[in-house]
């Protein structure tokens, strides 16, 4: 075995077709929009949650406890794939019911709405936990103002919890990023699958899959580079703890 | 990465924990009662609507798939474990090569997918071995030709980085003043290390511990995708065989929910012998 420079073909890396680095940075943009999606899905079920758990009646209360209790017990894998089964055929059910037809529900929007359900349990503990975590004098000063529960909830609860809910907030998105590298599993063409199609057809394995993994790995890095930022603005005005 | 505090929120959001067990009592009230009641007739629906009839043939080969799950599990946390206590403690005290070299480790395995490492050590450092004979003529040759050695890296490695994030939060939370009055008392390196630090430490690092034990439950099922015989694994045979979706996959959620539920109870049963005054 010579010297590794010229051990690995890096020309396997190059971004037109003989090249498969086109494909790899496709697989990751498609990564990236399933993330954004999903995250963003997830945040909406997420405070729809926490609001539920926290103001909703005895029922409600119940409900979400099962919906974020299934979530963090079951593994995102066998999650994923239920759902991505039981999505796409109670969609074409109802469509068939209403008497549209059976449509081809894109991959895309199916793993976004996959990883966004998922997201929604854990975003739900993170927002409740931040919630729990404004004090409730300050909740109660602003109903001593007369303000309405919706006033209460822009101007002071969702104010005062961002500092709490930004650390777990980013920790999440940077979980949405990997997770979607469980798409693979159900034949979704995301960066670990493309990698992996690339590596069997080259035998380059080592090579496809350390490139991937820099991709992925400088993902989150830039995002924890925003995350600093927004984290430092969310947090001025805070006590620094060391 | 992010601040230790965050991770252990974070943990809770993905895992369950003790805390979150409902009480036996909590469950005799109206609506709970009028809820428990819809359940278990959808559960009732699902079991007699549902076809179930090839549960008895795959029975012997679930029990030996939830064992290597399980195996997987422990195998993985445990060697994990004893990763992160180097990792951690390097991060704290150690000199800055070793500092950097751990805090590098920890960022690399934590902004990857725990899937591509998978995939990379198995298809990749798979395919490089057999080109060594050096190391097809070794006595580990027969279990690298095998996929779980694989598989047990992979989750270990994970695990140790996880971990290790934990356990540096946890060496650099135990106060300076134990510290201190250990070595007030005489105690070598080693002793301060053995009888203080690292008892003080694990004690701090438990409630973190726990969530990330499920989450390693949660990522077992991912050897299945390097032909590991894990209960995911037989589930997915079960699929292929039968061509019935739904069943197996609620058999297999239900299966992975009493794993977990059985490890909380485990974990709170450890958590209430162990004595703690405050935080």
């Amino acid at each position: 075995m010579a010297d590794p420079v010229s051990f690995i073909n890096w020309s396997l890396l190059a971004l037109e077709p003989p090249g498969w680095g086109g494909v790899l940075l496709r697989g990751l943009l498609n990564s990236i929009q399933i993330a954004i999606g999903g995250y963003a899905f997830g945040l909406l079920l997420g405070i729809g949650g926490a609001c539920g758990k926290l103001y909703g009646g005895p029922i409600t209360r119940d409900l979400m406890e099962c919906y974020t209790t299934i979530v963090r017990a079951v593994p995102e894998l066998v999650l994923i794939l239920l759902l991505y089964y039981a999505g796409t055929d109670a969609l074409n059910y109802v469509l068939s019911l209403v008497g549209i037809g059976e449509v081809d529900i894109s991959g895309l929007v199916a793993g976004i709405f996959v990883i966004g359900v998922v997201q929604g349990a854990y975003t739900t503990e993170v927002l409740r936990g931040a919630i729990k975590a404004v004090p409730a004098g300050q909740i109660e000063a602003a109903r001593a103002y007369g303000m309405s529960p919706t006033k209460v909830m822009t101007r002071v609860t969702l104010p005062a919890m961002l500092p709490y809910a930004i650390p777990g907030l980013s920790n999440l998105w940077l979980i949405a990023t990997k997770d979607t590298a469980l798409l693979a599993v159900v034949g979704f063409s995301e960066l670990t699958l493309v990698t992996r199609q690339a590596a069997g057809s080259t035998k380059a394995y080592l090579l496809f899959f350390c490139a991937a993994g820099v991709l992925y790995l400088i993902l989150t890095l830039v995002s924890d580079f925003f995350i600093k930022i927004i984290e430092r603005r969310a947090r001025r005005g805070f006590v620094e703890q060391s | 990465m992010t601040e230790t505090p965050t991770t252990d929120v974070t943990t809770h959001a993905m895992a369950i924990t003790p805390e979150d067990l409902p009480a036996a009592d909590s469950f005799f009230k109206p609506h709970r009662i009028v809820l428990l009641a819809i359940a278990a007739g959808l559960v009732f629906c699902i079991v007699w609507f549902m076809r179930w009839d090839w549960i008895p043939q795959y029975l012997p080969r679930l029990a030996n798939g939830i064992l290597v799950t399980l195996a997987m599990l422990f195998s993985t946390a445990i060697l994990g474990f004893l990763l992160a206590v180097p990792l951690g403690l390097v991060q704290v005290t150690g000199p800055w090569p070793l500092k950097a070299l751990a805090k590098g480790f920890c960022t690399i395995i934590r902004g990857t997918p725990l899937l591509l490492q998978l995939w990379l050590l198995y298809y990749g450092l798979g395919s490089l071995f057999p080109q060594f004979p050096a190391i097809r003529q070794s006595f580990l040759w027969p279990y690298l030709r095998e996929s779980w050695p694989y598989g047990v890296a992979a989750l270990t490695i994970s695990f140790a980085a996880y971990e290790g994030e934990v356990m540096r939060g946890a060496f650099a939370g135990v106060p300076a003043g134990e510290i201190e009055a250990a070595r007030a008392y005489g105690m070598s390196r080693w002793t301060l290390f053995r009888r203080i630090w690292l008892p003080r430490a694990i004690h701090r690092a438990l409630p973190t511990l726990n969530g990330e034990t499920v989450l390693q439950l949660k990522a077992t099922p991912l050897v299945a995708t390097i032909t590991v015989i894990d209960v995911y694994a037989v589930i997915s045979k079960v699929r292929q065989d039968t061509y019935i979706t739904y069943e197996p996959l609620l058999l297999l959620a239900l299966i992975y929910m009493c794993l977990t539920g059985i490890l909380v109870f485990a974990f709170r049963y450890l958590e209430n012998r162990i004595p703690t005054r405050g935080a």
